[in-house]
């Protein structure tokens, strides 16, 4: 098959092939992986094993990858009800890696790497960064938090693979951070989008001018960011900014990435089977309709995780991308089915709103969402830091510039909300992920 | 003609506007006079100071949003009908007033007027055609220090 290979800045790493196989020979090895897996499952994991078993499928029933609709679903829950171990798939002495989550929303959940696992992990996320025309060559600061969180050492690993100088600084400390980007000749930047706009703000204020510096890439991920956030981050720094796109339940970051197009994640397909599924019925929804995002490990030996429920939504772009790759998109995922509000009866997403604010002129995403519930009316509030562009010494126009912010929320959510200028760094900054979201109505207690 | 003014972004809640106000006493900046535009949710603090520059460069730094912008300053009789006048040249002009406000000058037994105006010069040239006596800095600041005596 003829072979087109786009990505500019970039010279071609040996394994990125793995992203242009054929469509037929992909398909195939999918099939040998994902049957492979659900044996793996069925034969060692209780949890699985007894759901199969309760659907009477056996791991021989899996004879198509259309036939993956039969298997049963995994969820967030399973890996918590199963801490620490009772998900893995193979002896506690081939694991040579434990992850674990921060457990803020209950207990933790763990996950395991064998060799083969860690392999696999520095595989993808090595071909994640080679997408984004990094290189042999490319000194890289990563500011995802290091430790039980996978998103720094994730990215660590798949960075070294591909031959690059990696500064593993952690998350933290903005001054060490801008003094470090600023005097290593750092050309990569990763770590989380909420993080990086807070470092714009903090460089700036040091007086150092990111545009001025080597820095050519951002690779961002672990939360949801909008378009217009990319828009920005691009416009103060003059670098690319790409969305990876991964999980801990899954592998960590570098189950997908964007390439040069920047139009759509390519999911790493040899390694992740995903599908787009109706989050109500679970019923697989044509390409180009938003759903549930379900994945589920085609190679993973210490915990293979079947149909997981991301609680991301997203669609497929069908088309085939420019850059070549033959691994399929979807769109870059801005919200998730449980970060939804429900105001007033309407679906709201904190991205949405994000999207909003940024339409309007000179707006930087410093912002809470606060919703209260007033007698049995919903009532959101956007508090959101003045700055020097917002602020102005007339009333009339600071009113002005408030009720052009409303007006944007309200014609892109259909809510009423009530704008609220604070003063500065009144609203917690983010060193990890972004808290957006201030919803009391469910402190308030039911009444008599 | 024109005298800078010092803006500063504050919450409408109780406290706020002692931040600012005791940053400037810690420097030892002295405000000639001040006025505060309040609204439901917030306020602005509006300040005329000598020291106008290190002012900023002072709330800046402990984190305050700030904005400089020019008004315009006129000396009126402190007696009734003292604006009348004044107002009558602003409003012949064409000029807009945004905002304004005043403050006496014991010494003189007469009423310093600071005007926002949206077209400035235009304010000032038909305000000296009028012959009012307008401000600059240098004088403004030298009343506001005889005034303090």
């Amino acid at each position: 098959m003829s072979f087109q290979w786009n990505d500019c800045n970039g010279s071609f790493h040996p394994d990125s092939a793995m992203d242009f196989l054929p469509e037929g020979q992909l398909r195939a090895l999918q099939l040998q992986r994902l049957r492979s897996t659900v044996e793996r499952a069925y034969g060692n994991v209780e949890l699985v094993r007894a759901r199969m078993d309760g659907l009477g499928l056996k791991p021989s029933d899996i004879r198509t990858l259309d036939d993956i609709h039969r298997l049963p679903f995994m969820v967030k829950n399973d890996l918590r009800d199963t801490y620490p171990y009772g998900l893995f798939a193979c002896p506690l002495s081939e694991v040579v890696r434990l992850h674990a989550s921060s457990g803020t929303t209950g207990k933790p959940i763990v996950v395991g790497y064998t060799q083969n696992d860690m392999d696999t992990w520095g595989n993808v996320v090595m071909r994640a960064l080679a997408s984004t025309g990094m290189h042999r060559g490319d000194i890289i600061q990563i500011a995802f938090g290091y430790g039980l969180f996978t998103g720094g050492l994730g990215l660590h690993g798949g960075a070294e693979a591909l031959g690059a100088a990696v500064i593993p600084i952690s998350g933290g400390n903005s001054d060490r951070q801008i003094m470090v980007l600023r005097d290593f000749g750092v050309t990569a930047f990763a770590c989380t989008p909420s993080y990086f706009i807070h470092l714009i703000e903090h460089a700036a204020s040091m007086g150092v001018n990111l545009k001025e510096l080597p820095l050519r890439v951002g690779v961002f991920g672990a939360e949801p960011w909008s378009e217009e956030m990319r828009c920005y981050i691009q416009r103060e720094t003059n670098i690319r900014a790409f969305d990876i796109y991964g999980l801990s339940e899954i592998i960590g970051p570098g189950v997908g990435v964007e390439c040069n197009c920047q139009n759509g994640i390519h999911i790493f397909e040899d390694h992740f089977l995903f599908e787009i599924l109706d989050p109500e019925t679970g019923v697989p929804l044509p390409d180009g309709e938003d759903g549930e995002l379900v994945i589920t490990t085609l190679s993973k030996e210490a915990m293979p995780i079947i149909r997981y429920r991301t609680h991301d939504i997203t669609h497929v772009i069908a088309e085939p991308c420019a850059c070549g790759r033959s691994l399929r998109r979807i769109a870059r995922i801005s919200r998730r089915s449980d970060d939804m509000l429900i105001i007033r009866g309407v679906n709201v997403f904190p991205s949405q709103i994000e999207a909003a604010l940024l339409k309007v002129e000179k707006t930087l995403p410093h912002y809470q969402i606060i919703v209260r519930r007033d007698g049995d009316m919903d009532d959101m509030e956007i508090r959101i830091e003045v700055t020097a562009e917002l602020f102005s010494d007339r009333v009339s126009e600071i009113e002005r510039i408030t009720k052009r912010l409303s007006h944007a929320v309200e014609s892109t959510t259909g809510i009423h909300a009530k704008i609220r200028l604070v003063e500065p760094h009144t609203i917690e900054r983010s060193e990890g992920k972004a808290k957006r979201v201030l919803d009391l109505r469910k402190l308030d207690t039911p009444k008599p | 003609m024109k005298i800078h003014q010092l803006s500063v972004f504050l919450e409408n809640q109780p406290g706020h506007l002692a931040t600012p106000c005791a940053i400037l006493a810690d420097a030892g900046i002295n405000i000639i006079t001040l006025t505060l535009a309040d609204t439901q949710r917030f306020g602005i603090l509006r300040l005329i100071l000598q020291e106008w520059e290190k002012a900023q460069q002072i709330l800046a730094a402990h984190g305050l949003i700030t904005k400089i912008t020019e008004v315009v300053a006129v000396q009126v009789e402190d007696r009734p009908g003292g604006l009348r006048t004044l107002l009558e040249v602003v409003e012949a002009s064409g000029v807009n007033i945004e905002y304004m406000y005043a403050f006496t000058d014991r010494t003189e037994g007469k009423g310093v007027m600071v005007f926002r105006l949206d077209d400035a010069d235009k304010g000032i040239a038909a305000l000296l055609h009028a012959g009012v006596c307008l401000l600059n800095s240098e004088e403004l600041y030298k009343l506001a220090q005889g005034g303090k005596q």
